[in-house]
């Protein structure tokens, strides 16, 4: 049998938690379509197809796709879904928005955010915040598994492109609407794919120091922004940039964590980073539980002087 | 209008939970439990628009043991109308199996809107909803960051990867909770001896006719592994000095 990957966009390009869910979805064992869906996305659907080891991208191309409303969407995922013994999304917020609509229609019970592939039904997967890791079996002749983008490398582009073949979209009358988006727009890297995050809590103290304070540091390193809840909480930083149990999970090479406490919701979220800095004036934060290397000083000072000694 | 809160009980948000040595699970025993955080969320926007006349009734409802009981007198002391307890002593009702006991509920109960957490932070599924609103076939809007209703209509901002987006949605339909929705009430004294008068009604998923078998089975849970323990840097220039070791600068 073969799996579905259902391709993560904006419209205008292909998102690289496609490529690290498709090497999750390629280690069940069977091959792989992509399903980009969306409005004028024949652009993403040719991207997709040049991952290394997709079967054929199905490209579903309407009007009534744009936006990614979860109603039409897991309307056409249905539609396909007899071809499929596996139905696999990244754990985004659009992924997990659509999933579980699929799974209920399918009457399959999802396995969300799936960090390793035991076997073709059995996957481990975090849960109470990462504090345990969960090891289930699916009873389901279908596997429906959103994918936590974090726990897998990207699969790297092919030699050689899929075939690309168009899928019509169920047109049902809609029941939602889009409305409008407000989308930060930043010319840094993209907090869930950055190989640095510096991220900063609420010891920053307002919107203005906790951009005056990271930003700079986050320049130097070409790294992206990150904040703790308690820092989204207080409006320091966009709801986008939270790292945690809720937000966002990362695992770059590099995390540098700015007068951040460490609460186990944040730690959720990033202790998977393969180096840990951590800068707080307090010694005892259980942020220093998890960094590798710990600055016991005032951020304030510690961040300029690190911003530095990095030099030019 | 009608609201329908589905509420869970789960391990206190403040509990460092412990996994059991012989990796069968999570120790509850004598674990401190409350409302889901996120279901706390749920409750209290459903009671900001009963308050702004927008609603007439708000119903809780959870699954679980008799001890479920307990968050939903929560909800009541919060201010909901009314509670109903689906019975069940199974230890794992997983989210497909509680979207069809609401559904089924919902086929007496007819709410205009229900809105539930995104999530629980126990099995941090985020499904419950989505599925609802599959099942009963109405429009979604998941991870709410600002609801307005109007006459036959809900507009609802989400906070999505990149930013907010919102939607409008025709009603009856499915909501659920971020965390920047709003603050939940603390219930007063007065009112938690008040909700202990509200009603609360008990039904089970046999008297709903839905089959709450697994669907997964947990071959295991253990702790994720530790980090190795760290080193304290004195200065900016030794922490530069010492990441150039590693090579991550």
């Amino acid at each position: 049998m073969t799996t579905l990957l259902i391709a993560e966009h904006d419209g205008q390009s292909l998102n690289q938690a496609t490529a690290k869910a498709l090497t999750a979805a390629r280690a069940l064992g069977a091959p792989v379509d992509i399903l980009v869906a969306g409005s004028a996305v024949r652009p993403i659907a040719e991207e997709a197809a040049k991952l290394e080891g997709v079967a054929r991208v199905r490209l579903a191309d309407d009007a009534t796709l744009a936006h990614a409303l979860a109603e039409p969407l897991s309307e056409l995922v249905l539609s396909l879904a007899a071809d499929y013994d596996a139905i696999v999304a990244p754990a985004t917020a659009n992924g997990k928005n659509l999933l579980p609509r699929v799974a209920a229609l399918l009457d399959v019970m999802q396995v969300s955010e799936v960090t390793a592939v035991l076997a073709p039904d059995t996957f481990e997967r975090p849960i109470y915040a990462g504090n345990a890791i969960e090891t289930v079996q699916s009873r389901d002749p279908v596997r429906v598994l959103t994918i936590r983008t974090a726990a897998f490398p990207p699969t790297e582009t092919g030699s050689a492109a899929a075939p690309i073949e168009t899928v019509g979209a169920a047109p049902t009358p809609p029941r939602s609407h889009f409305v409008s988006e407000a989308l930060t727009t930043s010319e840094r890297p993209e907090l869930a794919g950055a190989r640095v995050v510096v991220s900063g809590g609420r010891a920053l103290g307002s919107a203005e120091t906790f951009e005056a304070v990271i930003a700079p540091l986050a320049d130097r390193l070409k790294a992206a922004i990150g904040a703790s809840r308690a820092a989204v909480d207080a409006g320091y930083a966009g709801n986008d940039l939270q790292v945690g149990q809720t937000g966002k999970v990362v695992a770059p090479d590099l995390y540098i964590a700015v007068g951040i406490s460490g609460a186990i919701q944040h730690l959720a979220g990033m202790k998977d980073s393969k180096v840990i800095v951590a800068i707080n004036k307090d010694g005892e934060a259980p942020i220093f539980q998890v960094a590798d290397y710990g600055l016991v000083e005032d951020l304030f000072t510690a961040v300029p002087a690190l911003v530095a000694a990095l030099g030019d | 209008m009608k609201i329908l809160v589905p509420v869970k009980r789960v391990v206190d948000r403040n509990v460092k939970v412990r996994v059991k040595a012989d990796g069968s699970g999570i120790d509850l025993a004598n674990v401190k439990m409350a409302m889901n955080p996120f279901c706390e969320i749920a409750v209290e926007a459903a009671l900001r628009l009963k308050e702004a006349g927008q609603a007439n009734e708000v119903v809780v409802v959870s699954v679980g043991s008799e001890k479920s009981a307990e968050t939903l007198r929560t909800g009541l002391a919060m201010g909901a109308d009314r509670g109903i307890l689906i019975k069940t002593d199974a230890e794992r009702v997983e989210p497909l199996a509680v979207a069809k006991l609401i559904k089924a509920l919902i086929a007496s109960e007819t709410p205009g809107l229900v809105i539930l957490g995104k999530q629980a932070i126990d099995d941090d599924s985020n499904q419950t909803g989505q599925m609802l609103a599959a099942l009963l076939g109405w429009p979604q809007a998941t991870f709410a960051s600002k609801i307005e209703l109007g006459s036959d209509t809900i507009e609802v901002s989400r906070e999505v990867d990149g930013g907010a987006e919102t939607l409008s949605l025709a009603m009856p339909a499915v909501v659920t909770t971020d965390l920047r929705l709003n603050e939940p009430r603390y219930a007063s004294l007065p009112n938690i001896m008040k909700a202990k008068k509200k009603p609360l009604d008990e039904t089970t998923p046999e008297a709903l006719g839905v089959d709450i078998a697994p669907r997964l089975a947990v071959l295991k849970t253990v702790e994720p592994p530790r980090r190795a323990g760290g080193i304290r840097v004195a200065s900016a220039a030794e922490l530069v000095a010492r990441l150039k070791e590693t090579g991550v600068l």
